[in-house]
């Protein structure tokens, strides 16, 4: 099993759009080493004979007619937000300068 | 302190129904419970001292009217803070999400407004319902109201508390691997994982929708049976939503009270005991297990070799599903936002500042370990491994109840633990779940009853009840059985907050 490294922990934190600080980067690696050398038992336990289950129960798409139904006004949808004009979300730029 | 208190849900509606009190009245003697002892407990993050009283106001004025909604109605209850609430904060115990009020209300909170329970309040968790011990709330620990130096259990450790310190006489929970039968089994008190999909999850803030479900935490097997089947059925808005009626759970388990299982065969999982399960623990299972024998039921053991494995996927398949749920704390549409030092900050940096800032330190490492699990290189080895254990694990249940009506083990592996204990060692905690996971994984019912208390510490004893899916009525009936042949354990003298 690879060792999972601090800087491979920075990536995925950047993957997952979290700043983890110095020190929260030293205690996570070990940690998830920890965790994934216990969970690696059940690699190849399992072979292709066995089909993958992703859900406890059989899933099926589920349709209604498409009619109008009450929902959320716009003051309660954006009741919430950190930040709001005109009624919208107001967001920070999405591009950045170099972009 | 009141009489009303400590009188079961069932027996506070038959209260109600004698004309003996009114439901203002004992909506005020449990908030003025919460007064005495929460400061202590901390079961609640919220309460609605006001909002209760007013619906405790409409109930009373409803049966004036001779128009009960349900027989429940005028009964306050719980609700732990990870289900929307209009009007009431819902905040998931984390700061990322602190004074949100959500603008519509959860399918299960519709339901019990509609049935005319008054909500007490919202109660603590561990932050987005992980954790086993609710030492993860970002707004402080409960407290175990046997042991105040104890843990309640967790996630729904608030819920718990708040029923066994007699705060509530009904709490909703949810269970993602055991959040409601763990706390229920260290804080005496019954709780109930319904099957997969019969109780609606709209409203629900997911963990891990494979694996999420909402049910009862109360004191009694009869009191969770008339919670589940007025939460339970079919709803259009959750689309794993199964629509077979949730029904005859009430009937079964006054049919177990009368105490007899004859015709009954109940498995008793070997792999679920032995090493790793604490003495006083093992004890107080045997003792239930002798028991059922006398009350009629055929015992015999039974193996499920795959639930060894059952943990290690758990912990892949729920952060892959936790670090894809929690994507949505983007601070953008709700939620803490926090802008970093610099002129202009962009989008990315905005959310990688707020989810820094807003999360915990066990959601950050779930979040973590989810997007390694399914990033490319190891999503083969790891996170389709475990959703073929999955099946595995749901062929295991399907040939045990093939031979037994129900499974039994203990629920945790111990009884409650000190505060702090396992905080920095999150192997240790995760532990905890091991006899309940494989009922998340499978989608199976499972009800936590309780069987004792410990000869080691006085603290309460779990034994975990599973049936194969949508049987969630012999839960009922082999809980009651069992409830009813143990006796009581929990009584308000026992406790550290007694007063």
């Amino acid at each position: 099993m690879p060792e999972i490294t601090r800087d491979e922990v920075a990536h995925l934190a950047d993957l997952a759009r979290i700043d983890l600080s110095d020190a929260e980067l030293d205690h996570l690696a070990p940690q998830l080493q920890v965790i994934l050398e216990s969970v690696a038992s059940i690699q190849g336990l399992a072979g292709d004979d066995v089909p993958a289950t992703s859900h406890p129960l059989p899933l099926t798409n589920v349709f209604r007619e498409d009619v109008v139904t009450p929902s959320l006004t716009p003051e309660q949808a954006l009741s919430g937000a950190p930040a709001v004009e005109e009624q919208r979300f107001s967001v920070p730029q999405i591009l950045g300068d170099e972009q | 302190m009141s009489e009303l208190i400590q009188k079961t849900a069932a027996e506070l509606s038959e209260a109600l129904a004698a004309g003996e009190t009114t439901s203002v009245e004992l909506t005020q003697a449990h908030i003025d419970r919460i007064s005495a002892v929460d400061g202590d407990v901390h079961a609640f993050l919220h309460v609605d001292t006001e909002g209760a009283l007013a619906q405790a106001a409409a109930s009373d004025a409803r049966r004036a009217d001779g128009e009960l909604l349900h027989a429940l109605d005028g009964v306050p209850i719980a609700v732990k803070d990870v289900l929307t609430t209009t009007g009431l904060p819902t905040t998931c115990g984390s700061k990322m999400l602190e004074g949100w009020i959500p603008p519509y209300d959860a399918t299960v909170v519709t339901k019990i407004k509609n049935a005319g329970l008054p909500i007490l309040g919202k109660t603590n968790m561990d932050e987005f319902a992980m954790g086993s011990s609710t030492e993860h709330s970002a707004y402080g620990p409960t407290r175990n109201p046997w042991k105040l130096d104890r843990i309640p259990g967790g996630s729904g450790g608030g819920s718990a508390a708040a029923v066994a310190a007699f705060e509530a006489p009904l709490a909703l929970g949810t269970d993602t691997g055991g959040s409601i039968r763990q706390p229920g089994a260290v804080t005496g008190t019954v709780g109930v994982k319904p099957t997969y999909g019969s109780v609606s999850r709209y409203g629900l803030v997911a963990l891990a929708n494979s694996l999420d479900q909402v049910g009862p935490v109360t004191r009694t097997v009869l009191d969770s049976a008339l919670l589940h089947e007025l939460i339970g059925g079919h709803d259009p808005l959750d689309s794993t939503s199964t629509t077979t009626p949730v029904t005859g759970l009430v009937d079964a388990a006054r049919q177990g009270a009368t105490g007899d299982l004859k015709g009954v065969k109940v498995g008793v999982i070997k792999e679920l005991a032995g090493e790793g399960w604490a003495p006083d623990v093992m004890a107080k299972f045997d003792e239930s297990v002798d028991l059922l024998t006398k009350l009629g039921a055929e015992v015999v053991e039974v193996s499920t070799p795959s639930f060894e494995h059952a943990m290690a996927a758990y912990y892949l398949i729920l952060p892959a599903e936790c670090s894809s749920n929690l994507a949505k704390f983007d601070a953008m549409r709700y939620g803490l936002r926090v802008t970093p030092d610099g002129k202009t900050p962009s989008a990315e940096a905005v959310m990688k500042a707020s989810r820094d800032a807003g999360f915990g330190d066990e959601v950050k490492r779930r979040i973590i370990l989810g997007t390694y699990a399914l990033s490319s290189g190891y999503y083969d080895a790891y996170y389709g491994q475990a959703q073929k254990i999955r099946t595995l694990i749901i062929e295991d249940f399907k040939k045990a109840f093939e031979q037994v009506d129900v499974l039994v083990s203990p629920t945790s592996p111990s009884t409650a633990f000190p505060l702090g204990a396992k905080l920095d060692d999150p192997l240790a905690m995760y532990m905890q779940d091991l006899a309940t996971i494989p009922a998340n994984l499978a989608g199976t019912p499972g009800i936590s009853v309780p069987a004792g208390v410990s000869d080691d510490d006085g603290l309460p004893v779990g034994v975990q009840l599973l049936a194969p899916v949508l049987e969630d009525a012999r839960l009922y009936r082999v809980g009651a059985a069992l409830e009813a042949a143990v006796g009581s354990v929990l009584s308000i003298d026992k406790l550290e907050v007694a007063r």
